[in-house]
């Protein structure tokens, strides 16, 4: 019960970060993908159960609080917090590598995702514009806060882990 | 090994259950947008005062090495002090504007509408869209200030953009140098139409697309003003948009393109106001030109009334 509450805490604090605070830090315009971070990390530490529940829940906030079209962005973030939860137990969460490498690949296929269904559809060609000027600049901005805030989502984990077991 | 086979299947089961919702979900709200409103509204009754909160503390933590009193003290001034700037340019540059139009307008419509005198409120940005594609930000004010779907947006002195959704204290708006943004507008010197659109590969010059601008007289020149048009179904005629910094021929040779610089500074925007006061929308099932015009007439006596 007190895993379930806190981990509902940390998305509502998430998306209200990422929409209040990451506009402030954003460089050039872009801010990095908070929300990636957290279902990412959770989906390694925690499995694809909680991944995939954590990557919902992420995406449905978002949806509501600025979309018109509701849903996108859970799928997405649903499907990221799934695959990474194919990592848990295969390698070591206390090693910052594999968030890293797991990261950028969700971030990556996300943004290109972004593009295929929301710009590609609509006739914005130029492919390789948004991959340099948005999307690898995003997923850049994000490993930076992957450093920062993996530390504190493993201690948190640990101590959920050892309190809740 | 059963029991791990067995989680396995049943998060499969969880993850086809959660994928099948979402996909229902994108079908039916881009259907009716409006069957999740109530939604929407529970969320923003919970969300925003903590967004006020967090984008106050953030502000505060930010001038956190100066002299924190007086530097709030200068704050709370600049703020309203902006905001009357913001009132007083758009204002002029309506004044200026209508110079360059009564007459023909007079002409044109017979009517004289004063659109200086728009009823305003002031409004913060608290919250910006979570990704880096779209340009839609929520303010601090709703429907408890009046603030209702589809008005405009304004800031020093030019459009912003327009209300998507409303919430009782917020309101999400889309800037006009949204991908997805389209404004019919007009050049002011001419009154050739003329569509403004953002687009997200013109993030660095922080212009905006000026396309199918029709200007059979070779008139329009670099430079000149570029308003929102009267045949605009949303935004209100005359409100700024920007100069034109680039006009070339389309290939057609019918139909002119380029780009135009907003007045608005999009990146440093903190306050806007809103026009509370929408576009008069007469439905397409009306008869005639004349009946429309003459409702238009009726209506604004009973408004003066």
């Amino acid at each position: 019960m007190k895993r379930r509450i806190v981990l509902a805490v940390m998305i509502v604090i998430c998306v209200l970060l990422q929409a209040t605070v990451c506009p402030m830090i954003a460089i050039g315009d872009i801010k990095p993908n908070l929300l990636i971070v957290l279902t990412v990390s959770f989906g390694l530490m925690r499995g694809r159960r909680e991944g995939m529940l954590i990557g919902f829940f992420c995406g449905l906030l978002t949806d509501i609080s600025f979309e018109s079209t509701l849903g996108f962005n859970a799928l997405m973030y649903l499907l990221v917090g799934y695959f990474s939860g194919y990592f848990f137990r295969i390698f070591y969460d206390d090693d910052i590598k594999t968030p890293i490498l797991l990261i950028s690949v969700c971030d990556l296929v996300y943004g290109v995702v972004q593009y295929v269904f929301r710009f590609l559809l609509r006739g914005r060609i130029n492919f390789p514009f948004y991959l340099g000027r948005i999307i690898l600049p995003e997923v850049v901005y994000t490993l930076i806060l992957t450093f920062v805030c993996y530390q504190i989502f493993y201690r948190i984990n640990r101590w959920l882990s050892l309190t809740d077991a | 090994m059963k029991k791990n086979s067995n989680e396995t299947l049943k998060n499969k089961y969880l993850l086809a259950g959660l994928s099948v919702f979402c996909v229902v979900l994108i079908i039916l709200s881009s259907v009716n947008s409006d069957l999740f409103a109530p939604v929407k509204q529970v969320s923003g009754y919970l969300v925003t005062p903590v967004q006020k909160g967090i984008n106050s503390f953030g502000s505060w933590l930010s001038g956190f090495t100066e002299n924190l009193e007086d530097v709030e003290t200068l704050r709370e001034e600049n703020e309203s002090l902006k905001e009357q700037v913001a009132t007083l340019t758009e204002e002029n540059s309506l004044l200026v504007q209508e110079h360059e139009e009564l007459e023909r307008l007079q002409e044109l419509y017979d009517l004289d509408e004063e659109y200086s005198d728009y009823e305003k409120v002031g409004a913060n940005i608290i919250a910006k869209e979570s990704g880096n594609w779209f340009n839609i930000f929520t303010i601090d004010k709703g429907s408890n200030d009046g603030i209702d779907k589809d008005m405009n947006v304004i800031a020093d002195g030019g459009l912003v953009g327009i209300v998507t959704e409303v919430g009782a204290n917020w309101a999400t708006v889309r800037s006009i140098i949204d991908d997805e943004s389209n404004v019919s507008a007009m050049v002011s010197t001419t009154s050739d139409q003329c569509i403004i659109s953002g687009d997200l590969t013109l993030i660095d010059e922080g212009s905006l697309e000026l396309s199918r601008l029709t200007d059979t007289d070779n008139a329009v020149h670099v430079g000149d003003k570029v308003v929102t048009s009267y045949i605009s179904e949303n935004y209100l005629p005359g409100i700024l948009i920007g100069y034109i910094s680039e006009l070339n021929n389309d290939s057609n040779n019918l139909t002119k393109s380029g780009y135009i610089t907003p007045v608005v500074d999009f990146r440093h925007l903190q306050e806007v106001l809103v026009i509370l006061e929408k576009k008069e929308y007469v439905s397409s099932d009306s008869a005639s030109e004349e009946e429309t015009s003459e409702e238009i007439s009726t209506e604004m006596e009973a408004e003066e009334e």
